[in-house]
């Protein structure tokens, strides 16, 4: 037979249509990889490797919680300890939604070895919910009727402090000073003075405490910290951290419980350091909106986002701090305000510079936060070289300016608009989230981590090392002295607001710089009005 | 032959080999990046189907899911290209262009995810699928492709 130039043609004439478009596709991805992992390779980023901590061995650690309201139960729920109820709900959520894995999860935690035994809440419903939800015959659960009870019983070897910030220090320096271990929420104190008594108990005892700060346990902060030592951003001269919410519960109007009476809750003892008002079920479970109880924007959410940024950059107080906002979004009878800037200056810092030395030192903290608008805002960190967003995510995007990457931009390898780098631990992970607020604290890393892909809540992991290191010793990630800046740099931020004007650190003497006729404290406590007097906190 | 006839040929075959280019690239891409996998795709499925998706998002399945994937394309972009057996390629073709329908189809009351037009009940995916459905009844590849080949030369070496 014979095959003629026409036959050959017919016949063959899509096979050079096959190979220019193989040869352009295998070309475009291995050219793309290629000049991706020329990047990589530059950056040399190492992701970091879930923390290993000792096991808690031995006898299970005997553990009292002091308050069950929200936060409690989601403490509780880290230890292992879930009521049916939320067992229920949750059960009910992952059947209408098959990606909401709260109760997945849940049951698949590593199960700790502690038991609770005590539980000290001034809200009888509260109480006896812990007590029918964790009691049994075997492990009986004795209530308390005040954490002095409970600390000095001997029957305790750790306390979880989960109160209004006005009773996180009275209470984590009564345990300290019985050596009873204490994880105690933020903020860790409500006043100056406080911050001072705390670190001197915590460095006099011989119980650990650890602050409640979960997210340093967020892979993609110990990442970040990589990152920035290894100076893939330069010089960062600004970092604009911000809260955006606009719902309810973002905005601290919580339930109001049905049972709450004067004959159901120890308003006294409630109040404690707080002015004597009368019975006010509002200020019982809506605290977070009044100084003489919580601290507001700066306490409550500003401290997550410095902490944050403490755990990546060790940046430590900042020498100046300047507030403003005011009460814009919510005006309920409220004293704290739900819209705030706060600037925090380091003049002396530096992440490290690819210009002429001494060009470049010094960076602001800036804090912006809103609770009328629930815009997601993220967290960047600008640097003369790059550019980096934070949070469960890392995107990093080189500068159009950068030294350091002058070479690669000028030869199209990088272009500014493209991220040069991107750390998603979550990408094969679906995630469904209940609530606008839970979004807010996913988004932001303080939730959760991902382990090889697989979503663990980041307060476990931040209580298991405290109890590791009950057991084992050694040092948690976010102790006294981490603590201890989270405090001062937060009531630096509140006294601003209060007062109009720059709040000044001295590092010598370790004191804020004093101002004429200022007692801090009382400030702090009675916004901006020294008196303390009943009106001011209803 | 009829003239009609002729430009109708053209014209598959054209389309044939567009169609065939189109899968060809998008498993060849995928085929040299080994970090590709259709994981996001699945997982975010809606409508009607959404539980079939997203049950092979597994652990187990996803790999596999994957590496069909990548062959069930590179078939439809060989079969079509070089016009031999293009009625399976087709018939898989069509295949897997209904996965993609109607993993994020385009119904009313869904939101519609990376899409960069409008869409009301018919999309790109779909009119596809038709096109593949015309490829299958009309085979081009005894006009231009290897078909041609193996069906007059193939044939006459016999013959002879």
């Amino acid at each position: 037979m014979k095959w003629t130039r026409r036959d050959l043609l017919i016949g063959l004439g899509g096979l050079p249509i096959l190979g220019a478009v193989w040869w352009a596709g295998a070309a475009n991805t291995v050219g793309s990889r290629r000049k991706r992992s020329e990047i990589l390779e530059q950056l040399n980023i190492t992701p970091s490797l879930p923390p290993a901590v000792p096991g808690i061995g031995g006898e299970p650690v005997r553990i009292g919680i002091i308050g069950f309201g929200i936060r409690g139960e989601q403490l509780c729920r880290a230890l292992g300890f879930a009521t049916e109820d939320w067992k229920e709900q949750m059960r009910l959520a992952a059947q209408e939604d098959p990606n909401n894995h709260a109760f997945e999860d849940f049951m698949g935690q590593e199960k700790l070895n502690v038991k609770l035994v005590g539980i000290c809440d001034v809200f009888d419903v509260r109480a006896e919910n812990f007590i029918d939800s964790f009691s049994t015959p075997e492990n009986p659960i004795k209530r308390y009727t005040t954490y002095k009870d409970m600390i000095g019983s001997g029957d305790v070897d750790a306390v979880v402090i989960a109160t209004p910030d006005h009773w996180h220090a009275p209470i984590s320096i009564e345990a300290l000073n019985h050596n009873v271990h204490v994880y105690v929420e933020k903020p860790m104190t409500h006043t100056v003075g406080e911050t001072y008594l705390l670190r001197d108990a915590a460095k006099n005892s011989k119980a650990v405490l650890a602050v409640g700060h979960q997210h340093r346990q967020t892979l993609s902060f110990s990442t970040a910290k990589d990152i920035v030592e290894k100076g893939t951003l330069g010089h960062v001269s600004l970092i604009q951290t911000n809260t955006n919410r606009n719902d309810d519960n973002g905005a601290w109007n919580y339930d109001i419980h049905e049972k709450a009476s004067p004959e159901t809750i120890d308003w006294e003892q409630f109040l404690g350091s707080a002015p004597k008002v009368p019975f006010n079920k509002n200020h019982f479970f809506r605290w977070r909106k009044w100084w003489a109880y919580g601290s507001g924007l700066s306490g409550d959410l500003l401290t997550h986002d410095y902490d944050r940024l403490n755990c990546v950059l060790h940046m430590g107080i900042p020498s100046s701090v300047s507030a403003s906002g005011g009460i814009y979004t919510h005006n309920d009878g409220r004293n704290v305000p739900d819209v705030i800037q706060v600037n925090m200056e380091f003049p002396d810092y530096s992440t490290g510079s690819s210009q002429a030395k001494g060009k470049e030192k010094g960076m602001t903290f800036c804090y912006s936060a809103t609770l009328g608008n629930g815009f997601n805002r993220p967290t960047i960190l600008m640097g003369h070289d790059a550019t980096m967003e934070l949070g469960n995510k890392l995107t990093i995007w080189p500068d159009g300016a950068s030294t350091r990457y002058a070479e690669m931009i000028e030869a199209g390898k990088m272009n500014p608009g493209v991220p040069i780098y991107q750390y998603n631990p979550a990408a094969n992970v679906p995630d469904a989230i209940s609530s606008a607020t839970s979004q807010y604290f996913a988004d932001k890393g303080l939730m959760w981590t991902y382990i090889d892909g697989v979503r663990v809540d980041s307060t476990f992991l931040h209580m298991r090392e405290w109890l590791s290191v009950i057991k084992n010793g050694g040092k948690v990630s976010c102790g006294i002295n981490e603590g201890f800046e989270e405090a001062i740099s937060a009531h630096m931020a509140g006294l601003s607001w209060k007062l109009g004007r720059k709040i000044e650190w001295d590092p010598n003497t370790e004191m804020l710089k004093p101002i004429e006729g200022i007692d801090f404290d009382e400030v702090l406590l009675a916004n901006g009005t020294w008196d303390v007097k009943p009106e001011m906190v209803g | 032959m009829d003239q009609n006839q002729n430009k109708l040929k053209v014209s598959v075959t054209l389309l044939r080999i567009l169609i065939g280019w189109h899968f060809l690239f998008e498993g060849v891409v995928k085929l040299y990046n080994p970090e590709w996998t259709s994981f996001g795709y699945l997982a975010t499925a809606q409508g009607p189907f959404k539980w079939f998706f997203t049950m092979l998002v597994g652990d187990a399945t996803i790999g596999w899911v994957d590496t069909l994937n990548i062959i069930a394309l590179m078939v439809v972009g060989i079969t079509f290209t070089l016009g031999i057996f293009e009625k399976v390629g087709a018939f898989v073709g069509m295949g897997l262009l209904a996965l993609y329908f109607f993993a994020h189809p385009p119904f009313p009351g869904l939101t519609q995810l990376n899409v960069e037009g409008s869409y009301w009940f018919v999309n790109k995916n779909l009119i596809e699928l038709v096109a593949c459905l015309v490829i299958y009844q009309l085979p081009t590849g005894q006009y231009f492709g290897l078909e041609y080949l193996r069906k007059n030369k193939l044939t006459k070496m016999q013959e002879q």
